[in-house]
């Protein structure tokens, strides 16, 4: 292995390449996961609109059914001029233009249900949207299905992207180690002649194919966790703020990225080591 | 120990390197298999081996046949054939102790029992004081001996040689000769492919000729055989 450092810088390098592309397509999809649970919580409210005319036995209905579901975690009552104060407070400045309203409110009285999460949403609003009493059920639906539905894209593309590097990094491993897999020809032909087993034979050159692939990862690793860490920071300060909210902070994906990048820089650099004695040496 | 039963080897681009092969060999017998370039000795060797499988035929060695063995099993009756070279087959990076000490460790001798075996065996081949030599600091013949002590190292029942004095000088080859010899000596039965003819009419032993893949003579006591009789 030391005899042919060419051989192994070259290894090497693939490998770090393949990762840090990894690394970056894992960070997106990190941040993404993130950026979807985070903003999934900010919708985790239904409000149940209720006709002005609703009767106490009506409104009682609909807080059991309601209380019935999974997932439901507090159900508040926001009559017409909380709602109305609510409305004054966020608007803020402009609140003087809500004046003269009070008199005749023309926002519903409404329940807020609080969810535990989005998925027990449909649930809820199936249970009461035919009930007297409600005019309207208002839950973020598309936009909830719609963010949901991209996370799993991005999921399952960055799931396919990286099944797909891994399968050319092998290869292109197997290739890089070709050489040095046939300059050991004359070897392994002797070893078999002295009734060597392939595994036996085999074993030096997949640790070869570990130990490179741990140096890459290693290597890939330093540079994906700086790069991202200053990158980060760049974005952290001034005008980006706001974006560096979307993305996941360097620290805690460190652990999560030092064992994956490992485990897969050894698994490429073993299967790499594997692919190259079966093609070129039929061992 | 060996037996060829009709057996017949064609390669894949048609060339019938032999052709209804039949052939018993005894244990402890000293074989030489003479014939021209492409008579078919090459072959036979890589049967043995198992390095080609025969097109018809059955080839049985100690009592197994080894037509009929799975690919995972080969090296282990290779542990069972030592093999010479005429290019010794040295591992370039290992000392002439290592190189032998090699045929021990792949079968997984106890370390132990190969700090035991390897300066015998060196000694039977005279090599004893060149055991920390690496091979490019040996000269041909002692080259060739470092290959037959890693040959017989294990104790196989049969040693096979593929030309093993052809790189040799007449001497050294005949040193080669004596150690053949002295092992056939002690029961292992000795198989021996060879152009060489002087040795083959000096060693008067069994001689099994062939020609364009065919076993054209077998004597015991034989000789090369080229001579033309005078009319």
């Amino acid at each position: 292995m030391w005899r042919n450092r060419g051989m192994g810088v070259a290894s090497v390098t693939s490998i770090s390449a393949v990762l840090m592309i990894l690394g970056m397509i894992l960070i997106i999809i990190l941040s993404i996961n993130n950026f979807v649970a985070d903003t999934t919580t900010k919708f985790d409210e239904i409000q149940v609109f209720l006709l002005d005319d609703a009767t106490d036995d009506q409104l009682d209905n609909i807080e059991e059914e309601v209380a019935k579901n999974k997932g439901v975690v507090s159900i508040l009552y926001e009559s017409k001029d909380q709602a109305l104060e609510t409305f004054k407070e966020e608007w803020g400045e402009d609140a003087y233009l809500l004046d003269g309203l009070e008199k005749d409110n023309p926002l519903p009285n409404s329940y807020v249900i609080k969810l535990e999460g989005i998925e027990f949403a449909e649930n809820v609003v199936n249970s009461i949207k035919g009930l007297d009493g409600v005019e309207e059920v208002k839950y973020d639906k598309d936009v909830i299905n719609k963010l949901v539905t991209f996370a799993d894209y991005i999921r399952l593309g960055g799931i396919v992207l990286i099944a797909i590097l891994v399968f050319v990094s092998v290869f292109i491993i197997s290739n890089t180690i070709k050489l040095t897999v046939t300059s050991r020809r004359r070897e392994i032909n002797i070893m078999k002649y002295v009734g060597a087993t392939n595994n036996y034979i085999r074993g030096p050159f997949i640790i070869e194919g570990v130990l490179l692939g741990l140096v890459g990862a290693v290597v890939s690793i330093l540079i994906v966790y700086f790069g991202y860490e200053y990158f980060f920071g760049l974005v952290n300060e001034g005008l980006y703020s706001l974006f560096s909210v979307l993305l996941v902070t360097p620290k805690v994906i460190f652990t999560d990225i030092a064992i994956i990048f490992s485990a897969i820089g050894m698994g490429i650099g073993a299967l790499g080591s594997i692919v190259s004695l079966k093609r070129f040496l039929n061992v | 120990m060996i037996k060829f039963l009709d057996v017949s080897k064609e390669y894949k681009n048609g060339v019938k390197a032999l052709s209804n092969i039949d052939l018993n060999i005894e244990k402890g017998e000293f074989v030489f298999i003479v014939g021209s370039s492409g008579a078919g000795k090459s072959t036979l060797i890589k049967l043995l081996l198992k390095e080609e499988n025969v097109t018809e035929g059955k080839i049985y060695v100690n009592e197994l046949d080894i037509t009929r063995l799975p690919n995972r099993r080969v090296p282990y009756i290779r542990r069972n054939v030592g093999v010479v070279f005429q290019d010794f087959r040295l591992l370039p990076n290992k000392t002439v102790y290592e190189n032998v000490a090699f045929a021990m460790e792949i079968i997984g001798a106890h370390p132990k029992e190969i700090r035991r075996r390897i300066p015998m065996v060196l000694s039977m081949v005279d090599l004893s004081r060149k055991a920390s030599s690496f091979p490019d600091q040996l000269s041909g013949g002692e080259q060739q001996r470092v290959s037959i002590a890693r040959s017989i190292v294990n104790n196989p029942p049969i040693l096979i040689a593929d030309e093993p004095t052809g790189n040799l000088d007449p001497d050294t080859a005949r040193e080669v000769m004596n150690t053949l010899t002295d092992i056939n000596g002690r029961g292992t039965t000795v198989l021996m492919a060879t152009h060489a003819k002087d040795i083959v009419n000096e060693m008067r032993k069994r001689v099994i000729a062939l020609e364009d893949g065919r076993i054209t003579r077998d004597e015991q006591k034989g000789g090369y055989g080229l001579e033309i009789p005078n009319n």
